[in-house]
């Protein structure tokens, strides 16, 4: 019959227009500023730096070693060595970098400089509301704005952040096992030539020996 | 009538003939024009304003979406920051375009749009002008919108415009015919052409229920072919070919922004309210209430609330159909419309013809009296139905590099 097709439409939006109003889950609009959708565990979009502890400069797991500004692809990461050192979180001296900035500007998200990083310290961040009115400052990120605590990590990405602590545990646990036979092997060296040689004073410190053996 | 009814009832009608009485009498049919003039253009644009935002949360609740609801409480700022937009936007002329045709259009089409207005009755005694020719005065002004259409689709100097104004010019041509035999059942039968009488001609009541046009068969059937006209008269969804977005980008107000694109938008709905007025005043018995029993709502009250619904079902239908094609747009004008707007007229002399003293006394003679007269209308609705239905397959669309 003519002129069904459009009636049965008209039920149609009007059953939309209603319901719209009493079903909540008809309207899929999240209504930005106010709500917001959770973010999915592997969205990811610009990098950060970690630490440990409380304090971002005493704690910053990054070395200075440059593999991810040298790895970047669009050359967004300009990182200064400094000069002195200060111990790793398995106790070994190393670099800190004097200044690291990132320019999100130029960042393009790809991720390269946390599968390169070999320290675990730049992981990917799920900030989106990096918006600014200064285009050139405000879209290089320094060393200050960069670093964020573990804790903030284990949030946004907890299963990333489960295995990476995991693993830094059995590393911290292993470098310690590992200065620990080399202490002992030391000793019992040092005993060995004390017994051989029957006299004299002990000539080696054993903690240098294995320092000396780990690197 | 109840006195203290009456009161609220002519509210602005009173108020109008104190500020008349002001000022000296040389100048109180001067000042008595001037005010009905500006309350119907502060009204109707008010109405107008509103209108957009309706719309706009209408056919989001259609689409299940919020609609606008960020300016003011639910939105309802919103025209305020369209129009501030639109006022603040840059006034854009093509080089080649003719700059007086195109610096008038919107204005002439505003303006004819306006003048139509004169002779709506939107309340007991709120009628500007109480024309005796009231429907033919309606009919030659809106035939006049045509002008400012193509006066703009021409002087643009764009090949979308023009297209869009020639198919402006050819549907609203086809569609005046419809619309104006289906309005010439209400005047055969009211005998009159003065829209104010024949509101006054349905304001009567048999058993507390109005004499409303639209409650007999040929009032009903011609009260629907009359909105499917003026919905294409007024270049509404789904026969908004003229503004087509797919197909022409904007039509005949292309070459528009700013403020003159805003007189258009205007122009578009105000079209919209006047022919919805019409059809209320025509078949919806105008500010008179359906009931004996309701009568005591002040009639300019029934008259917007009617417009309301009106305004509420075009957006509805804007938001349920897809546009039409050209050549769909021309059949349904020619072979559905035309039709069956003469076989309405048939069925209103029929019912003239039927006359209690012919088909018996008033309950079941009435009965008889609506029943033949929607046969008359409804057997050559199936025919011509099958008949635009024949040889026509309708099944489901195969694509071949989609899906």
């Amino acid at each position: 019959m003519l002129g069904e097709g459009i009636i049965q439409g008209l039920v149609e939006t009007a059953r939309n227009f209603f319901g719209s109003y009493t079903e909540k889950n008809r309207l899929v609009t999240v209504q930005y500023p106010e709500e917001r959708h959770e973010l999915p565990e592997a969205s990811r979009n610009f990098p950060f730096l970690l630490y440990d502890g409380k304090d971002p400069e005493a704690g910053l797991r990054c070395v200075a070693c440059q593999i991810c500004e040298k790895e970047c692809p669009p050359r967004c990461i300009h990182i200064e060595k400094s000069k002195d050192k200060k111990p790793d979180f398995v106790g070994k001296q190393q670099a800190y970098p004097a200044v690291f900035d990132i320019d999100v500007s130029v960042c393009m998200s790809c991720q390269i400089c946390v599968e390169v990083c070999p320290f675990d310290a730049i992981r990917m961040d799920k900030v989106y509301e990096l918006s600014t009115d200064d285009r050139f400052g405000g879209l290089l990120y320094t060393k200050k704005e960069l670093a964020k605590p573990n804790e903030y990590y284990q949030k946004i990405h907890p299963v990333e952040a489960a295995e990476t602590d995991g693993r830094r545990v059995k590393e911290a646990e292993e470098a310690k096992a590992k200065a620990a036979a080399a202490e002992a092997a030391a000793k019992a060296k040092a005993a060995s030539a004390a017994s051989a040689a029957a006299s004299g004073p002990q000539p080696v410190v054993s903690d240098a020996i294995a320092k000396e053996k780990q690197s | 009538m109840m006195a203290s009814a009456n009161s609220a009832d002519q509210v602005f009608v009173t108020l109008k003939d104190v500020i008349v009485a002001q000022v000296p009498a040389p100048f109180q049919t001067l000042v008595s024009i001037l005010i009905s003039v500006a309350m119907i253009i502060v009204v109707f644009a008010a109405l107008f304003a509103l209108t957009t935002v309706f719309e706009r949360k209408g056919l989001g609740r259609i689409q299940n979406r919020y609609g606008p609801n960020r300016v003011g409480p639910w939105g309802v700022m919103q025209p305020l920051a369209d129009a501030l937009k639109s006022l603040t936007k840059e006034d854009i002329v093509p080089k080649r375009a003719d700059r007086l045709v195109h610096y008038l259009a919107p204005l002439v089409l505003v303006g004819v749009v306006f003048l139509s207005y004169a002779v709506l009755p939107v309340g007991r005694n709120m009628t500007a002008v109480d024309l005796d020719t009231g429907v033919l005065y309606f009919f030659a002004v809106g035939a006049a919108t045509e002008l400012a259409v193509f006066m703009a689709g021409w002087s643009s100097h764009n090949k979308y415009s023009l297209l869009g104004a020639m198919r402006a010019i050819a549907q609203m041509i086809s569609y005046e015919i419809p619309l104006i035999l289906s309005s010439v059942p209400v005047i055969m039968m009211a005998g009159t052409l003065s829209l104010v009488t024949i509101v006054e001609q349905q304001n009567r009541y048999t058993a507390g229920i109005a004499h409303w046009n639209v409650f007999t068969p040929w009032g009903l059937a011609g009260f629907i072919l009359f909105m499917i006209a003026a919905t294409a008269e007024t270049n509404r969804s789904p026969f908004d070919l003229p503004e087509g977005e797919s197909e022409i980008i904007a039509g005949y107000f292309i070459e528009y922004s700013g403020f003159k694109f805003a007189l258009f938008f205007l122009a578009e709905y105000l079209e919209m309210f006047a022919v919805s007025g019409l059809g209320i005043t025509l078949f919806l018995g105008g500010w008179s209430s359906p009931v004996s029993l309701l009568a005591w709502i002040p009639s300019w009250l029934w008259f917007f609330g009617k417009l309301l619904a009106l305004i509420f079902a075009f957006i509805w239908v804007r938001g349920t159909l897809p546009r039409l094609r050209m050549d769909q747009l021309m059949n349904f004008a020619w072979k559905f419309m035309l039709p069956m707007t003469l076989i309405v007229i048939l069925s209103a002399g029929v019912w003239r013809f039927l006359s209690p003293g012919v088909v018996g006394p008033k309950p079941l003679g009435g009965v008889i009296r609506w029943l033949v007269c929607a046969l008359v209308i409804l057997a050559p609705y199936i025919l011509l139905a099958r008949m635009l239905e024949r040889g026509r397959k309708i099944e489901k669309r195969t694509y071949r590099f989609a899906e």
